[in-house]
Protein backbone atom coordinates (compact mmCIF):
# COMPACT_ATOMS: atom_id res chain seq x y z
CA UNK A 1 0.00 0.00 0.00
CA UNK A 2 2.63 2.54 1.00
CA UNK A 3 4.73 1.51 -2.01
CA UNK A 4 1.78 2.22 -4.32
CA UNK A 5 1.04 5.49 -2.55
CA UNK A 6 4.69 6.50 -2.91
CA UNK A 7 4.66 5.71 -6.64
CA UNK A 8 1.33 7.45 -7.18
CA UNK A 9 2.40 10.61 -5.33
CA UNK A 10 5.70 10.63 -7.19
CA UNK A 11 3.90 10.47 -10.54
CA UNK A 12 1.78 13.48 -9.63
CA UNK A 13 4.93 15.31 -8.53
CA UNK A 14 7.06 14.39 -11.54
CA UNK A 15 4.48 15.55 -14.09
CA UNK A 16 4.23 18.98 -12.57
CA UNK A 17 7.95 19.29 -11.80
CA UNK A 18 9.06 18.56 -15.37
CA UNK A 19 6.39 20.87 -16.81
CA UNK A 20 7.58 23.59 -14.46
CA UNK A 21 11.16 23.09 -15.60
CA UNK A 22 10.11 23.28 -19.25
CA UNK A 23 8.08 26.46 -18.74
CA UNK A 24 10.95 27.95 -16.76
CA UNK A 25 13.08 27.75 -19.90
CA UNK A 26 11.02 30.67 -21.23
CA UNK A 27 12.20 32.91 -18.40
CA UNK A 28 13.76 35.96 -20.05
CA UNK A 29 12.75 34.73 -23.52
CA UNK A 30 8.98 35.31 -23.49
CA UNK A 31 7.39 36.95 -26.53
CA UNK A 32 6.71 40.10 -24.54
CA UNK A 33 7.61 41.19 -21.02
CA UNK A 34 4.10 40.76 -19.60
CA UNK A 35 3.75 37.24 -20.96
CA UNK A 36 7.22 36.35 -19.73
CA UNK A 37 6.18 37.26 -16.19
CA UNK A 38 2.82 35.53 -16.50
CA UNK A 39 4.28 32.27 -17.76
CA UNK A 40 7.07 32.07 -15.21
CA UNK A 41 4.47 32.80 -12.52
CA UNK A 42 2.65 29.70 -13.62
CA UNK A 43 5.92 27.73 -13.75
CA UNK A 44 6.51 28.71 -10.13
CA UNK A 45 2.97 27.65 -9.19
CA UNK A 46 3.76 24.24 -10.67
CA UNK A 47 7.03 24.10 -8.78
CA UNK A 48 5.27 24.89 -5.51
CA UNK A 49 2.86 22.02 -6.02
CA UNK A 50 5.72 19.71 -7.01
CA UNK A 51 7.56 20.57 -3.80
CA UNK A 52 4.55 19.70 -1.66
CA UNK A 53 4.09 16.40 -3.45
CA UNK A 54 7.77 15.46 -3.38
CA UNK A 55 8.02 16.21 0.32
CA UNK A 56 4.99 14.04 0.95
CA UNK A 57 6.33 11.25 -1.30
CA UNK A 58 9.52 11.26 0.78
CA UNK A 59 7.50 10.93 3.98
CA UNK A 60 5.42 8.08 2.58
CA UNK A 61 8.55 6.25 1.47
CA UNK A 62 9.96 6.59 4.97
CA UNK A 63 13.63 6.39 3.99
CA UNK A 64 14.42 9.96 4.90
CA UNK A 65 14.55 11.31 1.36
CA UNK A 66 13.73 15.02 1.10
CA UNK A 67 12.11 16.94 -1.76
CA UNK A 68 15.60 17.90 -2.93
CA UNK A 69 16.85 14.30 -2.88
CA UNK A 70 13.90 13.25 -4.99
CA UNK A 71 14.14 16.15 -7.44
CA UNK A 72 17.88 16.33 -7.86
CA UNK A 73 19.31 12.91 -7.14
CA UNK A 74 17.15 10.56 -9.17
CA UNK A 75 18.21 9.23 -12.56
CA UNK A 76 16.13 9.49 -15.71
CA UNK A 77 14.74 5.96 -15.40
CA UNK A 78 13.48 6.76 -11.92
CA UNK A 79 11.36 9.65 -13.17
CA UNK A 80 7.73 8.69 -13.68
CA UNK A 81 6.37 11.72 -15.52
CA UNK A 82 4.30 11.42 -18.70
CA UNK A 83 6.08 12.12 -21.96
CA UNK A 84 3.78 15.05 -22.73
CA UNK A 85 5.42 17.39 -20.22
CA UNK A 86 8.99 16.72 -21.37
CA UNK A 87 8.27 17.62 -24.99
CA UNK A 88 10.28 20.64 -26.16
CA UNK A 89 8.80 24.12 -25.94
CA UNK A 90 8.94 24.76 -29.69
CA UNK A 91 7.20 28.00 -30.62
CA UNK A 92 4.79 29.71 -28.24
CA UNK A 93 1.80 27.90 -29.75
CA UNK A 94 3.50 24.57 -29.06
CA UNK A 95 4.23 25.56 -25.47
CA UNK A 96 0.66 26.74 -24.92
CA UNK A 97 -0.94 23.68 -26.51
CA UNK A 98 1.22 21.44 -24.33
CA UNK A 99 0.13 23.37 -21.23
CA UNK A 100 -3.49 23.41 -22.34
CA UNK A 101 -3.60 19.63 -22.84
CA UNK A 102 -2.08 19.20 -19.38
CA UNK A 103 -4.07 21.94 -17.59
CA UNK A 104 -7.35 20.53 -18.89
CA UNK A 105 -6.38 17.24 -17.20
CA UNK A 106 -4.78 18.74 -14.12
CA UNK A 107 -7.76 20.82 -12.97
CA UNK A 108 -10.38 18.03 -12.85
CA UNK A 109 -7.75 15.70 -11.36
CA UNK A 110 -7.01 18.15 -8.55
CA UNK A 111 -10.70 18.86 -8.01
CA UNK A 112 -11.37 15.13 -7.66
CA UNK A 113 -8.31 14.60 -5.46
CA UNK A 114 -9.68 17.04 -2.89
CA UNK A 115 -12.04 14.17 -1.98
CA UNK A 116 -9.22 11.64 -1.68
CA UNK A 117 -9.20 9.40 1.37
CA UNK A 118 -5.56 10.37 1.79
CA UNK A 119 -5.81 13.56 3.82
CA UNK A 120 -2.44 14.91 2.80
CA UNK A 121 -3.08 14.49 -0.93
CA UNK A 122 -6.51 16.02 -0.48
CA UNK A 123 -4.98 19.04 1.26
CA UNK A 124 -2.31 19.52 -1.42
CA UNK A 125 -4.97 19.25 -4.12
CA UNK A 126 -7.16 21.75 -2.29
CA UNK A 127 -4.34 24.24 -2.42
CA UNK A 128 -3.72 23.58 -6.12
CA UNK A 129 -7.28 23.89 -7.38
CA UNK A 130 -7.36 27.70 -7.43
CA UNK A 131 -4.05 27.90 -9.25
CA UNK A 132 -5.02 25.15 -11.66
CA UNK A 133 -8.25 27.01 -12.46
CA UNK A 134 -6.27 30.05 -13.48
CA UNK A 135 -3.72 28.00 -15.44
CA UNK A 136 -6.43 26.41 -17.54
CA UNK A 137 -8.06 29.77 -18.15
CA UNK A 138 -4.76 31.29 -19.30
CA UNK A 139 -3.73 28.47 -21.62
CA UNK A 140 -7.28 28.14 -23.02
CA UNK A 141 -7.33 31.81 -23.93
CA UNK A 142 -4.08 31.43 -25.83
CA UNK A 143 -5.43 28.43 -27.73
CA UNK A 144 -8.46 30.50 -28.74
CA UNK A 145 -6.32 33.48 -29.71
CA UNK A 146 -3.97 31.37 -31.79
CA UNK A 147 -6.66 29.22 -33.36
CA UNK A 148 -9.05 32.05 -34.10
CA UNK A 149 -6.26 34.54 -34.86
CA UNK A 150 -4.31 34.86 -38.10
CA UNK A 151 -3.83 32.15 -40.69
CA UNK A 152 -0.30 31.57 -39.46
CA UNK A 153 -1.18 31.39 -35.77
CA UNK A 154 -4.02 28.99 -36.59
CA UNK A 155 -1.67 26.79 -38.57
CA UNK A 156 0.95 26.74 -35.83
CA UNK A 157 -1.58 25.89 -33.12
CA UNK A 158 -3.06 23.09 -35.22
CA UNK A 159 0.43 21.73 -35.96
CA UNK A 160 1.26 21.73 -32.24
CA UNK A 161 -2.00 19.97 -31.46
CA UNK A 162 -1.40 17.32 -34.14
CA UNK A 163 2.15 16.82 -32.88
CA UNK A 164 1.27 16.55 -29.17
CA UNK A 165 -1.95 14.57 -29.39
CA UNK A 166 -0.10 11.25 -29.35
CA UNK A 167 1.11 12.09 -25.83
CA UNK A 168 -2.36 12.52 -24.31
CA UNK A 169 -3.20 8.83 -23.96
CA UNK A 170 -0.63 8.40 -21.23
CA UNK A 171 -2.44 10.84 -18.94
CA UNK A 172 -5.23 8.31 -18.47
CA UNK A 173 -3.30 5.05 -18.56
CA UNK A 174 -4.34 2.46 -16.03
CA UNK A 175 -2.03 0.06 -14.26
CA UNK A 176 -1.77 -1.90 -11.01
CA UNK A 177 -0.62 1.12 -8.99
CA UNK A 178 -3.54 3.24 -10.13
CA UNK A 179 -5.98 0.37 -9.64
CA UNK A 180 -4.82 -0.14 -6.07
CA UNK A 181 -5.03 3.60 -5.36
CA UNK A 182 -8.49 3.87 -6.90
CA UNK A 183 -9.75 0.89 -4.91
CA UNK A 184 -8.42 2.47 -1.73
CA UNK A 185 -10.30 5.69 -2.54
CA UNK A 186 -7.04 7.61 -2.76
CA UNK A 187 -6.93 8.16 -6.52
CA UNK A 188 -10.13 9.44 -8.13
CA UNK A 189 -12.15 7.70 -10.82
CA UNK A 190 -10.09 8.55 -13.89
CA UNK A 191 -12.95 7.95 -16.33
CA UNK A 192 -14.68 10.98 -14.83
CA UNK A 193 -11.46 13.01 -15.06
CA UNK A 194 -11.07 11.97 -18.69
CA UNK A 195 -14.65 12.95 -19.47
CA UNK A 196 -14.05 16.40 -17.98
CA UNK A 197 -10.78 16.72 -19.91
CA UNK A 198 -12.43 15.70 -23.15
CA UNK A 199 -15.28 18.17 -22.66
CA UNK A 200 -12.87 21.06 -22.05
CA UNK A 201 -10.80 20.10 -25.08
CA UNK A 202 -13.90 20.02 -27.32
CA UNK A 203 -15.27 23.32 -26.05
CA UNK A 204 -12.04 25.25 -26.33
CA UNK A 205 -11.03 23.79 -29.68
CA UNK A 206 -14.48 24.59 -31.08
CA UNK A 207 -14.14 28.21 -30.04
CA UNK A 208 -10.59 28.27 -31.39
CA UNK A 209 -11.79 26.79 -34.72
CA UNK A 210 -9.15 24.07 -34.31
CA UNK A 211 -9.68 20.44 -35.18
CA UNK A 212 -9.40 17.75 -32.53
CA UNK A 213 -6.99 15.12 -33.88
CA UNK A 214 -8.12 11.52 -34.25
CA UNK A 215 -6.97 9.16 -31.51
CA UNK A 216 -4.22 7.10 -33.13
CA UNK A 217 -1.03 5.64 -31.75
CA UNK A 218 -0.52 6.80 -28.18
CA UNK A 219 2.96 7.16 -26.72
CA UNK A 220 3.61 5.28 -23.49
CA UNK A 221 6.42 4.38 -21.10
CA UNK A 222 6.85 7.51 -18.99
CA UNK A 223 5.22 6.00 -15.93
CA UNK A 224 7.76 3.17 -16.11
CA UNK A 225 10.67 5.57 -16.46
CA UNK A 226 11.07 5.12 -20.21
CA UNK A 227 11.35 8.64 -21.58
CA UNK A 228 11.91 10.36 -24.88
CA UNK A 229 15.37 11.61 -25.86
CA UNK A 230 14.61 15.04 -24.37
CA UNK A 231 14.40 13.95 -20.75
CA UNK A 232 18.13 13.51 -20.15
CA UNK A 233 18.83 17.07 -21.23
CA UNK A 234 16.13 18.45 -18.94
CA UNK A 235 17.56 16.60 -15.95
CA UNK A 236 21.12 17.60 -16.87
CA UNK A 237 20.17 21.25 -16.72
CA UNK A 238 17.99 20.85 -13.65
CA UNK A 239 20.44 18.75 -11.65
CA UNK A 240 23.88 19.91 -12.67
CA UNK A 241 24.49 22.34 -9.81
CA UNK A 242 23.54 19.78 -7.16
CA UNK A 243 25.56 17.11 -8.93
CA UNK A 244 28.62 19.34 -9.28
CA UNK A 245 28.51 20.63 -5.70
CA UNK A 246 26.93 17.90 -3.56
CA UNK A 247 25.21 19.27 -0.48
CA UNK A 248 25.58 22.89 -1.55
CA UNK A 249 23.01 25.37 -0.26
CA UNK A 250 22.25 28.95 -1.23
CA UNK B 1 1.93 57.28 -28.51
CA UNK B 2 4.13 58.20 -31.40
CA UNK B 3 7.31 56.76 -29.89
CA UNK B 4 5.72 53.31 -29.63
CA UNK B 5 6.67 50.58 -32.06
CA UNK B 6 3.55 50.18 -34.23
CA UNK B 7 3.91 46.39 -34.01
CA UNK B 8 3.55 46.46 -30.24
CA UNK B 9 0.27 45.67 -28.58
CA UNK B 10 -1.53 48.73 -27.27
CA UNK B 11 -0.64 50.17 -23.90
CA UNK B 12 -3.09 49.92 -20.99
CA UNK B 13 -3.20 51.81 -17.71
CA UNK B 14 -3.82 49.60 -14.71
CA UNK B 15 -5.82 50.53 -11.62
CA UNK B 16 -5.86 48.25 -8.58
CA UNK B 17 -8.20 48.33 -5.63
CA UNK B 18 -6.32 47.00 -2.65
CA UNK B 19 -9.32 46.57 -0.36
CA UNK B 20 -13.05 46.58 -0.78
CA UNK B 21 -14.37 50.11 -0.31
CA UNK B 22 -11.11 51.87 -1.21
CA UNK B 23 -10.39 53.69 -4.46
CA UNK B 24 -8.82 52.01 -7.44
CA UNK B 25 -5.32 53.45 -7.62
CA UNK B 26 -3.16 53.80 -10.68
CA UNK B 27 -0.26 51.36 -10.38
CA UNK B 28 1.37 51.42 -13.80
CA UNK B 29 0.89 50.31 -17.37
CA UNK B 30 1.44 47.29 -19.59
CA UNK B 31 0.93 45.97 -23.11
CA UNK B 32 -1.90 43.66 -24.10
CA UNK B 33 -3.84 42.79 -27.23
CA UNK B 34 -7.24 43.41 -25.63
CA UNK B 35 -8.99 44.12 -22.33
CA UNK B 36 -9.17 40.48 -21.21
CA UNK B 37 -5.47 40.00 -21.74
CA UNK B 38 -4.75 43.31 -20.03
CA UNK B 39 -6.64 42.15 -16.93
CA UNK B 40 -4.83 38.82 -16.87
CA UNK B 41 -1.45 40.44 -17.39
CA UNK B 42 -2.26 42.95 -14.65
CA UNK B 43 -3.10 40.06 -12.37
CA UNK B 44 0.35 38.58 -13.00
CA UNK B 45 2.34 41.80 -13.00
CA UNK B 46 0.66 43.82 -10.25
CA UNK B 47 -1.12 41.44 -7.85
CA UNK B 48 1.58 38.82 -7.22
CA UNK B 49 1.96 39.88 -3.62
CA UNK B 50 -1.72 40.16 -2.69
CA UNK B 51 -1.88 43.83 -3.61
CA UNK B 52 -5.37 43.71 -4.99
CA UNK B 53 -8.88 42.47 -4.99
CA UNK B 54 -10.16 44.26 -8.07
CA UNK B 55 -8.56 45.39 -11.31
CA UNK B 56 -9.57 48.10 -13.78
CA UNK B 57 -7.84 48.51 -17.12
CA UNK B 58 -8.14 51.48 -19.46
CA UNK B 59 -6.48 51.87 -22.83
CA UNK B 60 -3.86 54.55 -22.39
CA UNK B 61 -5.05 56.39 -25.49
CA UNK B 62 -8.39 56.98 -23.77
CA UNK B 63 -6.78 59.00 -21.01
CA UNK B 64 -6.60 62.71 -21.73
CA UNK B 65 -4.21 64.70 -19.62
CA UNK B 66 -3.80 68.39 -18.91
CA UNK B 67 -0.64 69.89 -20.36
CA UNK B 68 2.31 70.79 -18.11
CA UNK B 69 2.61 74.22 -19.79
CA UNK B 70 -0.93 75.02 -18.65
CA UNK B 71 0.06 74.60 -15.04
CA UNK B 72 0.46 78.32 -14.32
CA UNK B 73 -2.86 79.39 -15.76
CA UNK B 74 -4.63 76.37 -14.34
CA UNK B 75 -3.45 76.25 -10.76
CA UNK B 76 -1.69 79.43 -9.74
CA UNK B 77 -4.83 81.61 -9.67
CA UNK B 78 -6.03 79.56 -6.71
CA UNK B 79 -3.04 80.73 -4.68
CA UNK B 80 -4.56 83.95 -3.34
CA UNK B 81 -8.13 82.83 -2.89
CA UNK B 82 -8.09 81.79 0.70
CA UNK B 83 -11.83 82.32 0.91
CA UNK B 84 -12.25 79.08 -0.99
CA UNK B 85 -11.08 77.19 2.06
CA UNK B 86 -13.50 76.75 4.92
CA UNK B 87 -11.17 78.50 7.35
CA UNK B 88 -13.43 81.39 8.35
CA UNK B 89 -16.01 79.48 10.30
CA UNK B 90 -15.91 79.54 14.04
CA UNK B 91 -15.81 76.00 15.34
CA UNK B 92 -18.68 75.24 17.69
CA UNK B 93 -17.49 74.40 21.16
CA UNK B 94 -16.86 70.65 21.58
CA UNK B 95 -17.15 69.71 17.88
CA UNK B 96 -14.37 67.24 17.26
CA UNK B 97 -14.80 65.84 13.81
CA UNK B 98 -15.14 68.58 11.22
Amino acid sequence: MSQALFTYTLRLADDILILSQRLGEWCGHGPILEEDIALTNRALDHLGEARNLLTYAGQVEGKGRTEDDLAYLRMERQYTSVKLVEQPNGDYAHTMVRSFLFDAYHLPLMQALTKSKDEQLAAIAGKSVKEATYHLRASSEWIIRFGDGTEESHQRAQAALDNLWTFTGELFENDLVLEEMTKAGIAPDMTAVKAAWSKTIDEVLAEATLKRPEDGFMATGGRKGLHSEHMGFILAEMQHVTRAYPGVSW
Amino acid sequence: MSSENPNNWPLWEIFIQSKRGLDHKHVGSLHAADADMAIENARDVYTRRQEGNSIWVVKSEHIHASRPEDAESFYDPADDKVYRHPTFYTMPEGAKYI
